[in-house]
């Protein structure tokens, strides 16, 4: 009883997140201008996603464009100020369901693979963005 | 099998009037794990607190698998089929065969299994998933393990299992682990009955699972199970696999595994493999 508990708390310690040294991530990204390309793949792939595209209906796409590259510039320890509006204040109205936010993060992925992004890296990203979901749906 | 066909055709029509209204596939690749040799969503020898299918707040989902594991005495077959609802609720259900290739013969059983997730979610926030679930088990060819000494031929197990993926775990990996508490007196997870001489009552079992996602498709990782030992004619012993497992996309999962169970009715030293196809819709 007792081995398999001391096993299962080393695996618990073991896996919990260290957090990824300042810049880093925005270097391996590709920097500003490695982000942009990611967001602007980001957006090709939404455009065709049936499940969300109606969200982004009436949406300015430059704006979009430009805030999401500031925003993850910025939490990727970029040298950006996000300038947009909360989160929680962007998506409120929106209801954006668990599957939808799902659904981005899947174009994200598939942004990213086309971006040649390594896995890694996609992690790393994931994690950070991930960690926003109560900021975006059900509001 | 006539008695599997049947509840599956039950189960599938239940799933054409209900399913096409909300069916979906809301959640991320991968975290409807495989199915169990018992039919619970999991990995291969422990259910995990994830539930099957794809189904997110709202969204229908349905899993079929067969599994098949070879070890030097014995051959298991097993068919599930489960159900989820809303990422909530998780009925299944699976028929297992397992044939005594040396000794000669073959044991069955059904079992029927229900999940529900208490709180939390795999992938987001800082809460692990925490699920309860049973499983009722009864053992369709109780004449050889009653002859070993089996007190029933039929058992419920009750099990709390939680579970956690990091999206970017060691080695920027994704990684996942599950661990699980059941109350059991299965014996031979219920192949051979229920208790017997050496113990007749629920006795608490740990069971453990980790796996790290080499990239979004494929997975390794192991397992542990911890049984209990009710019967004198032959010692239990604890199961370990090691497995790989592979997610094409969301409506196929494959795991192939290397398993040792160790001694098994006496007969020693029974390793082997097992493989198990699944899908969901």
């Amino acid at each position: 009883m007792i081995k398999p508990i001391a096993f299962l708390l080393l695996v618990f310690m073991v896996l919990t997140p260290v957090p990824a040294k300042a810049q880093q991530l925005y270097q391996e990204l590709g920097g500003r201008e490695g982000i942009s390309q990611l967001v602007e793949s980001l957006i090709l792939e939404i455009a065709t996603d049936d499940r969300i595209i109606h969200y982004f209906a009436d949406a300015d796409i430059d704006r979009f464009h430009e805030m999401l590259t500031l925003h993850i510039c910025e939490v990727t320890g970029g040298p950006c100020t996000y300038t947009g509006a909360p989160m929680p204040e962007v998506h409120r109205g929106m209801a954006i369901s668990a599957s939808e936010f799902n659904a981005l993060v899947e174009d994200l992925i598939a942004a990213m693979e086309a971006e040649k992004i390594p896995v890694g890296t996609q992690n790393k990203l994931l994690a950070i963005l991930a960690a926003m979901r109560d900021d975006v749906i059900r509001l | 099998m006539t008695r599997f066909s049947v509840v599956g055709v039950l189960l599938a029509s239940i799933a054409v009037v209900a399913v096409p209204a909300q069916a979906g596939k809301g959640r991320l690749l991968a975290t409807g794990g495989a199915t169990t040799v018992e039919g619970a969503g999991g990995g291969g020898i422990t259910p995990w607190a994830t539930l099957s299918s794809y189904a997110e707040a709202g969204e229908w989902g349905a899993t079929v698998a067969y599994s098949e594991a070879g070890v030097d005495d014995f051959g298991l077959q097993v068919q599930g089929v489960s159900f989820t609802y809303s990422n909530r609720i998780e009925v299944s259900y699976a028929r297992q065969e397992f044939g005594l290739d040396t000794i000669g013969g073959e044991l069955e059983q059904d079992i029927w299994g229900a999940k529900v997730r208490l709180a939390g979610d795999l992938v987001y926030g800082d809460m692990p998933q925490i699920s309860i679930g049973l499983q009722h088990k009864r053992n369709q060819s109780f004449a050889l393990p009653q002859a070993v000494g089996a007190r029933s031929d039929s058992g419920t197990d009750y099990y709390l299992s939680a579970a956690k993926l990091w999206l970017n775990g060691p080695f920027a990996r994704t990684w996942l682990a599950n661990a699980t508490v059941r109350a059991t007196r299965a014996n031979q997870i219920g192949l051979l009955g229920f208790g017997g001489d050496q113990g007749d009552s629920h006795e608490l079992m740990v069971e453990a699972a980790v796996a790290m996602f080499v990239n979004r498709h494929w997975a390794i990782g192991a397992e542990y199970r911890q049984k209990p030992d009710n019967l004198s004619f032959a010692s239990e012993h604890d199961w370990h696999d090691l497995f790989v497992a592979w997610f094409p996309n969301k409506t196929i999962g494959v795991v192939g595994a290397y398993t040792n169970l160790k001694s098994i009715a006496g007969l020693p030293d029974q390793k082997g493999w097992y493989l198990s196809l699944q899908a969901s819709f």
